[in-house]
């Protein structure tokens, strides 16, 4: 059992009662709430007649569902319009504070929360998504939860859960030129499994962690669901305090003093016991995309699809799946697959520095004739910084259509979607079946500097050979 | 899928039904119910979408779609299933399509607690043990009953020890798989944590 983590020390501090079997009741510090996952469970309130128990413990804003090319209101889409409105009912009626569009910080709830800085070290932070774990990159103890359990947290702060085991992944050394986090999470979910996680949080540490950016490190703890899970984080550093500091939200003056020294002693003991401990190299890591229905199905950019008989017996039933779903031969390479659609956006790589990293690889470049190329800032925030920058007319010069921003076509529940069987490059964090909105439609995950490069030569390309020229 | 839904309430001892089999790994929630599905408000309608995607793809075919299967409600699923979104709208689609409990290799954290909250209860079994039930499966019925005191799986041929957290079992047999109530009792203890907490105290107030 661990000892002395991180996780266990925010855990205890939030720990209100212990249950019957095992489980214990914890105090959620902040809730998010977005459009798909909360309505539900406002309705649930009502029909138990209770009220919101700390409105200003739950912040609001509005992704999954909002259009991305024309955003004024009522939507073209009732459906998505009435799940605003119902959004915009329930904050009201609960004083429950809610960044609507053009508010100037609405955006991807795991976007705003930290530019906000709403997110802060030693917090338990939970929301109705999977991707939640994002908050972890400051220190906090974040995960995703269903629907009764976003009613739970509304009607009592606090969510019955067993104690995750805690799984240490030490990067050493550092990531090479043209490599960014997101081959680096990719890598690490290729290696221990998309189910590996499953009861674990995972402490990503090590000098390759210590030296990513605060984005960086969200890239590396959003995707920890996807290799099973729940919750991943990294102990809070200097670089945390200044990512914070002077945020709308973040505390001020005499308050930073008191934050600032309490957030510096909290960190993994030295001598802190884990359930389990993995090391990897960091410097090996390359450009890394998925070729199958999994995000585990990945492999570096000069590399082959790997053959059946090379997988271990496990892998080989969803590897047969995926050669069928993706149309693709065992044994083919990676590189210089068609692609038809590419996408830059999304909680997991559609922050600020993620949009710059891209316009430096269009730059002066034209999207291919082939492709469809589009870029989705996670925030208002974010579209205004990348518009100050000058980045939106890299992008729009070069083919890409600028848009506002929103979850959009990482899970398509706007009307950016896949067509019939195209192929995407996407800098999302899925590659499911059906995920990007065509029940056939295909996608690579990768970098967003990937997906640009990817975007210029109408298939899959090594970026190293666009910067290093 | 069955015409009228009836959500389960307070204590779940025993389940009993016909199995129906879905083989294959990482079964996620996407392909459970496609996001097209989650613009809603409520979570009515979403059983007869359950599977939508694949059950298209296989034009009939889909156990699902199976007539044999039409009242069906244990699932026997193979290891990690219901990876991906933490959309409760996933173990909602099977629910209201039938479904009462699922046996399983292993399943995804946020899709188990989920089921644990509306009260459908996870099993788990060895890979082998469940390979021979959908085995078994491909050609007979087969009917179960679940005591969930004793983490039993009964039938005329077949039996088994299943295994469940503790703290779900105990959930199930007290009928506090809904934890609203339980949450509600430690009411003080809540106050006095929300006070406690260092970061309370240096919010910055907008």
């Amino acid at each position: 059992m661990s000892k002395d983590t991180l996780f266990d020390k925010v855990w205890d501090l939030h720990k209100v009662s212990s249950l019957p079997g095992g489980s214990d009741q914890v105090f959620i510090g902040l809730h998010l709430i977005h459009e798909v996952t909360s309505p539900q469970a406002f309705g649930a309130l009502k029909d138990k007649n209770l009220k919101v128990k700390f409105p200003n413990r739950t912040v609001a804003t509005v992704d999954h569902i909002v259009p991305t090319d024309n955003q004024s209101r009522p939507f073209k889409d009732n459906l998505a319009e009435q799940m605003i409105e119902t959004l915009e009912k329930n904050c009201l009626q609960h004083k429950i504070r809610f960044f609507n569009i053009g508010s100037g910080n609405q955006g991807i709830v795991h976007v705003v929360a930290p530019e906000l800085g709403l997110t802060q070290p030693g917090m338990t932070i939970a929301c109705g998504d999977s991707h939640t774990s994002t908050h972890g990159a400051f220190g906090s103890i974040a995960f995703g939860i269903g629907t009764s359990q976003v009613r739970d947290v509304l009607a009592t702060q606090t969510i019955a859960m067993n104690k995750l085991k805690v799984r240490q992944i030490w990067c050493e050394n550092k990531l090479s030129h043209g490599v960014y986090a997101k081959d680096l999470v990719l890598h690490i979910i290729n290696k221990l499994g998309v189910k590996a996680g499953v009861g674990f949080a995972y402490e990503f540490a090590g000098p390759a962690i210590n030296a990513l950016s605060m984005e960086e490190r969200m890239t590396i703890c959003n995707m920890s669901i996807e290799g099973g899970a729940r919750c991943g984080y990294i102990n809070p550093d200097e670089k945390t305090f200044n990512y914070i500091k002077n945020k709308l939200c973040a505390p001020k003056n005499e308050d930073w003093d008191k934050a600032l020294l309490w957030w510096k002693s909290l960190k993994s003991d030295e001598n802190s016991i884990f359930d389990d401990l993995i090391r990897l190299d960091a410097s090996k890591v390359e450009p890394t995309v998925t070729w199958g229905i999994t995000p585990g199905q990945s492999v570096s950019i000069n590399q082959q699809i790997p053959l059946l008989e090379k997988l271990s017996p496990n892998d080989q039933f969803i590897a047969k799946e995926a050669y069928e779903y993706m149309g693709f031969k065992p044994g083919q390479s990676i590189k210089n697959t068609h692609v038809d659609v590419c996408f830059i956006g999304s909680c997991t790589n559609g922050r600020i520095s993620d949009l710059r990293v891209a316009a430096n690889v269009l730059k002066d470049k034209k999207v291919s004739k082939t492709v469809k190329a589009f870029v989705v800032p996670g925030s208002e925030k974010v579209a205004a910084e990348a518009k100050q920058e000058g980045l939106d007319k890299i992008f729009k010069e070069s083919g890409f259509q600028w848009r506002e921003p929103g979850c959009s076509m990482c899970l398509a529940m706007n009307s950016d979607k896949l067509i019939g069987n195209q192929v995407s490059a996407s800098s999302s964090n899925r590659n499911f079946k059906g995920r990007q909105g065509s029940p056939t439609g295909r996608t690579l995950l990768m970098s967003p500097a990937m997906v640009a490069a990817a975007a210029i030569n109408g298939k899959v390309s090594d970026v190293r050979e666009f910067i290093n020229k | 899928m069955k015409s009228e839904f009836t959500p389960p309430i307070g204590k779940i001892l025993q389940i009993s039904g016909k199995c129906i089999s879905l083989i294959g790994n990482d079964i996620d929630t996407d392909r459970i119910i496609p996001a097209r599905f989650l613009k809603c408000v409520n979570f009515d309608a979403l059983g007869k979408s359950v599977f939508e995607d694949d059950r298209k793809t296989l034009k009939g075919k889909h156990p699902l779609d199976l007539e044999e299967n039409k009242n069906a409600s244990i699932l026997i699923v193979n290891s990690n299933f219901g990876c991906g979104s933490s959309r409760e709208h996933a173990p909602q689609a099977l629910m209201r399509w039938g479904i009462k409990a699922i046996i399983g290799e292993s399943f995804a954290e946020i899709f188990y607690s989920n089921c644990i909250a509306i009260g459908v209860p996870c099993f788990t079994l060895p890979k082998k043990s469940i390979q021979d039930i959908q085995k078994f499966i491909d050609n007979k019925s087969l009917y179960l009953e679940i005591d969930v005191k004793n983490s039993l799986a009964k039938s005329k041929n077949l039996n088994f020890i299943l295994e469940i957290k503790e703290s779900s079992r105990k959930m199930f047999l007290s009928g506090q798989w809904d934890a609203t109530a339980t949450l509600l009792e430690n009411a003080t203890l809540v106050e006095r944590k929300f006070k406690e907490l260092p970061y309370i105290k240096f919010d910055y107030d907008f």
